[in-house]
């Protein structure tokens, strides 16, 4: 088909504006960020002096820093494996045309409609492993009552918990939304291919595993880079939940970026971690990107 | 703060106050909505901030804020405030906020009950401190306690051990440079403050700092440091068996922090505001303020009497006792070293490694411009 000139005039003309804005609005204050994270700001008052990769050597030497990027790898895999699972199971379950579909799938996706502020809040309470004056509170109560007090914890006061109390909240929001995505991708698998592997006298788990998983692949990368992304810049969470814990042990990147730019006015320092967080989300999205602009060449 | 409103209202009822206190922990997340709303342009026409180096090296050096020289000249201040207060809010010859009170930061509570039954006195040493801590222990009693959950409080309690060790002049000179952060005597109050965590209730983490004071009101701990704002709150719980006492090794040194407010750049309501501010800096309104707020009127001339047993012995004690300044809360070093002492003091809690903290320490300064 042949476009006529006119038609890519105006076609560039209703796109013009939102390019503008996003070139201003994410890839110039990228740059801005990027070039703040080489300069000497670290104090209220702007100082652009360039100090090459001070402020990325000085990072990596604070153990705060160090530990960071250690729950947030723990975060990332826990809870998208979490979530993978948990979602998998969910969405098959579902899918054997059960009564009632309709209202399960409402309430698995409904947490995902909820802030992570709110979560955060909710959650600080369920796994709050209360105090003196109010003796047990949340899910450690609920354990006294039902004679399981064995099971009480610290949870995320505990320094061995940690992230790790977090991450139950963060699969509670979003394994719902990774149910929705299999069970879309379970529906558009043809009713043929079961069939014919029933025909041919596989076990229902040999369907599963032989023929479903392998036509799910592309969701579970989907999945992957959704989910990831959000782990590797999660904050709203960990400040509404925890803080950044006791000896940090549920502190992220995210948490001491703001905590060192507007508590402690290192404006470069602080630039630097989101210049690392963008690296590290990069790294997860960009081969996706570019294996997906490979196959849209291709078709 | 609404006792200061009100007093203000009295005297000019068609100004409206706005109270938009940001809560949380020693006013942290107070400080980063303040910055984003004075670096965006859109400054609160006054607000809080710590006398000191908070104020002067965050706001007045920055040039964000209005010199207040000329409402100390004439409502007299510069006479009627202690000199040890009017030299941390002036900076080039000008006064740059109002303080409203005085805080002391290194308090040693005790639990009377506990002390009294075990035939106790306040451990003036530390040798003194763990002999009892251990006497304690062995009876059951939770020796120390402490709340780490926000993060600070740790570094609030060590800046007790720092001047317990090094005395006020080492103590004041590790914020200028007189004493280096490599100091063995840094590495004692390392060594003293891992010790002490022995004694400590292990639920610290859990817990606030005044969620820890729990435990001296239903008797089951003995010891608590912390400001003195621990009194208006044991007031407020109608908690009277305390006592209070300085901690090791910090007879005759006041560890002071100072909340004052001051007058932004472009606020858009300036007469109100100064008036506003008249009123903190007066007499009657700081008496107001503090006998709520359980501090010290900044003022040398405020009504003793009217004052609790503990505020009137803290007056007596700010007059006489050398004054050092605190970290924690502003005074002594800008926000990003506090800040890194801060953190550098919460992670120790958590690792116990003496080395590491005191190297992170020297770095810390090092940051901040003073070399080591």
């Amino acid at each position: 088909m042949k476009v006529s000139n006119q038609d890519r005039l105006y076609s560039i003309l209703f796109v013009l504006p939102s390019i503008i804005g996003i070139l201003v609005f994410v890839y110039l204050f990228i740059g801005w960020t990027g070039y703040i994270s080489f300069t000497k700001w670290n104090n209220v008052l702007p100082d652009l002096q360039f100090v090459g990769f001070k402020n990325y050597i000085r990072l990596f030497q604070i153990e705060r820093f160090q530990i960071d990027l250690q729950n947030t790898l723990v975060f990332t895999v826990l809870f998208i494996l979490s979530c993978l699972v948990i979602g998998l199971g969910l969405a098959i379950t579902l899918d054997q045309k059960l009564r009632g579909e309709g209202i399960f799938r409402s309430i698995f996706l409904f947490p995902m409609a909820i802030a992570f502020i709110v979560t955060g809040m909710v959650w600080r309470w369920i796994l709050n492993p209360g105090s003196l004056e109010l003796g047990s509170v949340g899910i450690n109560q609920l354990f006294d009552k039902l004679g399981l007090s064995f099971l009480k914890s610290g949870w995320y006061t505990d320094p061995k918990i940690g992230i790790k109390a977090v991450v139950i909240a963060a699969v509670w929001q979003l394994s719902g939304y990774t149910m929705a995505m299999y069970l879309a991708g379970l529906r558009n698998i043809p009713i043929e291919l079961r069939e014919a592997a029933l025909v041919d006298g596989a076990t229902g788990f040999q369907i599963y595993r032989y023929v479903i998983l392998p036509l799910l692949r592309p969701i579970t990368v989907g999945a992957i880079i959704i989910l990831g992304h959000i782990s590797l810049k999660i904050f709203d969470l960990i400040m509404s939940m925890t803080g950044s814990g006791i000896g940090f042990s549920t502190d992220v990147p995210a948490y001491f970026m703001y905590d060192t730019t507007f508590r402690g006015n290192k404006f470069a320092q602080g630039s630097a971690i989101a210049v690392i967080i963008l690296i590290m989300v990069g790294v997860l999205i960009i081969p996706y990107l570019i294996s997906n602009a490979r196959r849209g060449d291709e078709a | 703060m609404n006792a200061l409103i009100n007093q203000f209202n009295g005297m000019y009822p068609e100004v409206e106050v706005i109270n938009a206190t940001v809560a949380g922990g020693a006013g942290t997340n107070a400080k980063a909505v303040l910055k984003t709303r004075v670096l965006g342009g859109d400054p609160p026409d006054s607000f809080q901030v710590h006398a000191g180096h908070e104020l002067i090296d965050t706001w007045v050096k920055s040039n964000y804020m209005e010199p207040l020289t000329f409402i100390y000249k004439e409502e007299g201040w510069d006479k009627s405030m202690p000199k040890g207060i009017l030299d941390i809010v002036s900076y080039k010859n000008d006064y740059w906020s109002v303080p409203v009170n005085i805080h002391r930061a290194n308090v040693l509570w005790y639990s009377k009950p506990i002390f009294q039954k075990y035939g106790l006195k306040p451990p003036r040493t530390f040798d003194e401190f763990f002999k009892l801590s251990e006497d304690l222990k062995a009876e059951g009693i939770v020796p120390m306690v402490m709340g780490t959950k926000e993060g600070w409080e740790a570094g609030h309690v060590f800046e007790a051990f720092l001047i317990g060790t090094l005395g006020a002049e080492g103590y004041s000179g590790l914020w200028t440079g007189r004493t280096k952060w490599s100091d063995p005597k840094v590495t004692e109050a390392l060594e003293l403050f891992k010790k002490m965590l022995d004694y400590l209730n292990t639920d610290h983490s859990a817990l606030t700092w005044d969620e820890a004071g729990q435990y001296l009101i239903q008797g089951k701990g003995a010891m608590l440091i912390m400001g003195d704002w621990t009194n208006g709150w044991f007031m407020s719980k109608n908690y009277n068996d305390y006592g209070w006492a300085l901690p090791p090794g910090n007879d005759g040194i006041f560890d002071a922090l100072s909340d004052s407010f001051g007058l932004p750049k472009g606020s858009k309501n300036r007469d109100q505001v100064i008036a506003f501010l008249r009123v903190l800096g007066s007499r009657k309104g700081q008496e107001a303020f503090n006998k709520l707020k359980g501090s010290i009127p900044a003022r040398a001339d405020a009504d003793k009497s009217i004052f609790n047993p503990y505020l009137q012995s803290t007056m007596d004690d700010w007059n006489n006792h050398k004054i050092v300044p605190s970290v924690i809360h502003g005074a002594a070093a800008s926000e990003g070293w506090a800040t890194e002492y801060k953190d550098v003091l919460a992670l120790f809690v958590a690792r116990k490694d003496v080395a590491k903290a005191q190297v992170a320490l020297a770095a810390a300064a090092e940051d901040a411009g003073v070399s080591q």
